[in-house]
């Protein structure tokens, strides 16, 4: 732990995640001086690889790197900052009890029935030309409207000509789907059951929602807008904290001051401008904006304070929805567990329990009530297989995501914790028979030990539910879109603000464009 | 306040005071207001209105809405939530505020009490616990409505410190604008303890004394009976309303519609538009609406609010407003008018376009005359001219003459 070099910086970034460190490359490049400081003792947020148990290492938080789009890793230049994948164009397998797996995703080509293998090639190549039109939007801050703005109309005028250049069919279809439930547009088009349960889980992972809820083919078509359609998976050599890793040094090359233990206590305000930070140290660091990578109620109710603020908007703030339910369960193997019918390649990649659109439906009924699911949705990588080094010789790690796990547990999370472990390993278990054999530790992160380890209030990976009325033009919400906050001289560059999060890196890009626009 | 039958059977409260003052209403007028029933005439809105401008007047001001606020951070709350800047307020000081929405549009106006240090008593027209549980995110403080715990009373007029004096409330002559103070009376058990504040919506000479619900009917009663010979009367609203209009006060619903209830875009109204930039400080820190304020403050006005007096006799009620007499180009809107006795002056509040609000600008008002069912259109003169139209020296002298 250091102090910072200077007394007074063109920016301060408070937070180094991903998003954070993104834009402090962006504006060191453009010759800003910038000082990032991150509370925790090392640099990621939630893109972090941290020992779990003796010996074993795992992406603590996300776990597959897929949504950072080719444009942003090349103007970053990661590969030169010491980023190697150790795999890309890793498949996706949605598990069946039957064995009879589906093999997606990548290069794959699944296991279906005429029909369906029809209705899947339509289906890609329509969701592929509804996300290339929108992928632009991701690259740029969203337009307001009702403002003279130039920047606000000629974002507008872009978006409806992409739109228009859709064509009459798949911009009618867009227009019907937009903002229907997953369930019933995969009901529209497919019979197998396991295909509609995996294409549903993409639809719903990380947000609140169940397959039935309204918005999940927005909140689908979102996650694939980032990708331009690609439904491609690689894993980083070293995990997701090699990603975090890179970007601090392509942040440290580009002349940006990082350092890690040092938590903002406050943002400092002066005549209605925020002017610095004051650190946990008790020091302060002057700056001439403050930009802000931890999430809105963090940064506005706690960093700033509500007294710098207009009642109406605390009030968006404090109601924005921030409750995550997504769990994450990382387990020490000392063998490779047999999963029934698949072969080493397949199992490099994810791994999917969804058997059905119904099931991840009933995994979400228990998290309306302040319960685990009975029998969770997963997605699991076992990332040794394809980068030995995060676990000892011949033992292996599975990394799983676990579906629904709220916030707000009914019976509270102590107890839960090792019940809802059991749960887990059992529901993988069911297609690798001698799992539980295997397991010698094991670590569980509900939302709030994700809240306690990186500092989401709520636990939530988008920082913010990504949900039509917290999307796009009003994300996080009215009065602090485009990066801005209602505090001049404040703004914001994480998952909070579009497009939300996910390794993306978007958020920090356009929040560094932004500044650079609005402060010369 | 005993409700013998179901809220649904009577869904208008009855004041402490409702008894005495049903007794006295020779015509039955009664209205609703903030959800109880209070008296609009007793007998002649004339007759009343001439108690406080020339005598005494009893008005029943129970239904305005108290919240008591409380907390290590009460202070700050309110500074927050307020224009002005409370921390100038002192124990035993009362201080007229209005707060706005983010957009610093009003929401509503009102008085702050200071009781204490971080005790403050806020009264409000409409309910505002919505607007002030948004504003209290994020402080330590605790609000409670106690409208039903506290019965009010203004009593206004040149004599209404005479009649004070007269029952009893000793010291009360100490008691400057805008101070309030605990003075006790004697009562038939024992002495009664009121809240006095000299404030009031009348422009005069007044005071409203704040009191436990079980004292009301004695305290009415004392000043009823030690009146007589002071003029002493009830009043209603219709009554208030003139004198209010001379003293050139706002209302809620008359002069503005609170931003929270407004639905239509551009009929919300900011304290600047409204006259009340003097109650608007930019300098003490934030508060809700400031930045708005000062985007507003830097861009001019729109329109505002201003004091019109009016050719001939008839009210200008609800008038359109022009800025020529053949009515072609239209410049704001007449939101309070009223015929004024004291000031022999044909009255109005006005909403006007910013070309057309400096003092002495000349408007024509656009008045329609029912005359036994035939109506008539009169354009006449409105010139602009500065507010209070009547404000009498007697209404700040300390201690206040004995009329």
């Amino acid at each position: 732990m250091s102090a910072p070099a200077r007394s007074r910086y063109d920016a301060v970034i408070i937070g180094g995640g991903h998003n954070g460190l993104v834009c402090a490359t962006y504006l060191a490049r453009a010759g800003r001086s910038v000082l990032l400081l991150e509370a925790a003792g090392r640099l990621g947020g939630a893109a972090v690889t941290r020992e779990f148990a003796p010996g074993f290492r795992v992406s603590a938080g996300a776990h597959l790197l897929h949504l950072m789009p080719p444009g942003l890793l090349r103007e970053l230049n990661l590969g030169a900052h010491g980023l190697k994948m150790a795999a890309a164009g890793l498949p996706t397998v949605a598990l069946s009890r039957d064995g009879q797996h589906l093999l997606m995703g990548g290069r794959a080509v699944p296991t279906l029935s005429s029909a369906d293998a029809q209705a899947y090639t339509e289906w890609r190549r329509l969701l592929g030309r509804i996300a290339a039109a929108l992928h632009p939007v991701l690259n740029e801050p969203p337009p307001r409207l009702g403002t003279d703005a130039w920047s606000d109309r000629t974002a507008l005028m872009r978006l409806g000509w992409r739109l228009r250049r859709l064509g009459r069919r798949d911009l009618r279809e867009l227009l019907r789907v937009g903002l229907m439930n997953i369930h019933d547009l995969l009901e529209e088009r497919f019979q197998s059951p396991l295909l509609k349960g995996a294409l549903a889980l993409d639809a719903v992972l990380g947000t609140n929602y169940g397959p039935r809820s309204p918005g999940t083919v927005l909140s689908l078509l979102y996650r694939l807008a980032a990708t331009h359609g690609s439904d491609a998976l690689s894993l980083p050599e070293g995990g997701l904290g090699a990603v975090s890793a890179a970007l601090a040094q392509a942040a440290t090359a580009a002349g940006a001051e990082v350092l890690t233990s040092q938590p903002v206590a406050r943002i400092l305000v002066k005549e209605d401008r925020a002017c610095g930070v004051a650190l946990a140290s008790g020091a302060e660091v002057s700056a001439g904006v403050v930009i802000s990578n931890a999430d809105p109620k963090r940064t506005f109710l706690d960093l700033l304070g509500a007294e710098h603020l207009d009642a109406g908007f605390v009030r968006r703030i404090a109601q924005l929805r921030t409750h995550g339910v997504t769990a994450k369960l990382h387990l020490a193997l000392q063998r490779l567990p047999q999963f029934s019918g698949l072969d080493a390649a397949a199992l490099r990649g994810r791994l999917l329990v969804a058997p059905d659109a119904d099931y991840l439906e009933r995994a979400y009924n228990h998290a309306k009530y302040g319960e685990y699911s009975q029998a969770p949705m997963l997605e699991v990588t076992l990332p040794t297989l394809t980068d030995p080094a995060l676990a000892p010789p011949g033992q292996h790690v599975a990394s799983v995501i676990v579906q629904y796990a709220p916030y707000r547990l009914a019976e509270g999370w102590d107890g839960g914790r090792q019940r809802l472990t059991d749960i887990v390993i059992d529901t993988l278990g069911a297609h690798a028979p001698d799992l539980r054999q295997c397991v010698m530790a094991s670590e569980l992160l509900v939302p709030t030990d994700i809240e306690r380890e990186f500092g989401i209030t709520g636990g939530h990976w988008h920082h913010a539910e990504l949900a039509f009325d917290q999307f796009f033009m009003v994300r996080p919400v009215p009065g602090a879109t485009q990066y801005r906050t209602p505090l001049p001289g404040l703004f914001l560059c994480g998952a909070g603000c579009h497009p939300g999060g996910g390794v993306m890196g978007l958020a920090g890009r356009n929040a560094a464009r932004q500044v650079m626009h609005e402060v010369a | 306040m005993s409700q013998e039958s179901p809220h649904f059977r009577q869904p208008l409260l009855r004041t402490p005071f409702h008894e005495r003052a049903r007794a006295l209403s020779q015509i039955d007028r009664f209205i609703p207001w903030a959800g109880y029933t209070t008296v609009d005439v007793f007998s002649s809105a004339e007759q009343e209105y001439f108690s406080v401008r020339n005598a005494s007047s009893l008005f029943d001001l129970t239904p305005m809405v108290k919240y008591r606020i409380t907390g290590a951070d009460a202070l700050r709350f309110l500074n927050r939530l307020m224009t002005r800047d409370i921390g100038k307020l002192r124990p035993g000081r009362v201080a007229y505020t209005v707060w706005c929405d983010d957009a610093g549009m009003m929401i509503d106006d009102g008085t702050v009490f200071c009781t204490g240090e971080n005790e403050y008593l806020v009264c409000t027209a409409e309910r505002q616990l919505d607007w002030f549980a948004a504003s209290a995110i994020g402080f330590d403080v605790r609000i409670s409505e106690i409208t039903e715990e506290i019965a009010a009373l203004a009593v206004q007029g040149p004599t209404s410190y005479a009649l004070l004096k007269g029952i009893g409330l000793a010291g009360i002559e100490r008691l400057k604008p805008f101070e309030h103070g605990n003075f006790t009376m004697p009562g038939t058990d024992g002495a009664i303890t009121l809240m006095v504040s000299r404030t009031g919506f009348t422009g005069d000479l007044g005071y409203e004394l704040w009191m436990e619900p079980a004292d009301a009917t004695a305290v009415w009663d004392a000043l009823m009976r030690r009146g007589s010979s002071r003029g002493v009367r009830p009043i209603g609203s219709q009554a208030l309303n003139m004198v209010r209009i001379e003293a050139g006060f706002i209302l809620p619903n008359m002069d503005f519609v609170s931003a929270a209830h407004t639905l239509r875009i551009g009929t919300e109204r900011s304290p600047l538009e409204l006259g009340l930039a003097w109650l608007v400080d930019f300098k003490k820190g934030h508060f809700t609406g400031r930045r708005a304020l000062l985007a507003e403050q830097q861009r001019g006005p729109l329109r505002q609010l201003v004091g019109l007096d009016i050719e001939g006799t008839k009210p200008a009620h609800n008038a359109l407003l022009y800025t020529e007499r053949s009515g072609r180009r239209e410049a704001g809107s007449v939101t309070s008018a009223t015929w004024s006795p004291t000031c022999k002056r044909n009255l109005a509040l006005a909403m006007v376009d910013a070309p057309y609000i400096a003092t002495g600008s000349l408007l024509w008002a656009e008045i329609y005359l029912n005359r036994e069912l035939v109506w008539e259109r009169r354009m006449v003169r409105a010139r602009v001219v500065e507010r209070p139209f009547f404000a009498p020296a007697r209404r700040r002298a300390t201690p206040p003459a004995e009329f």
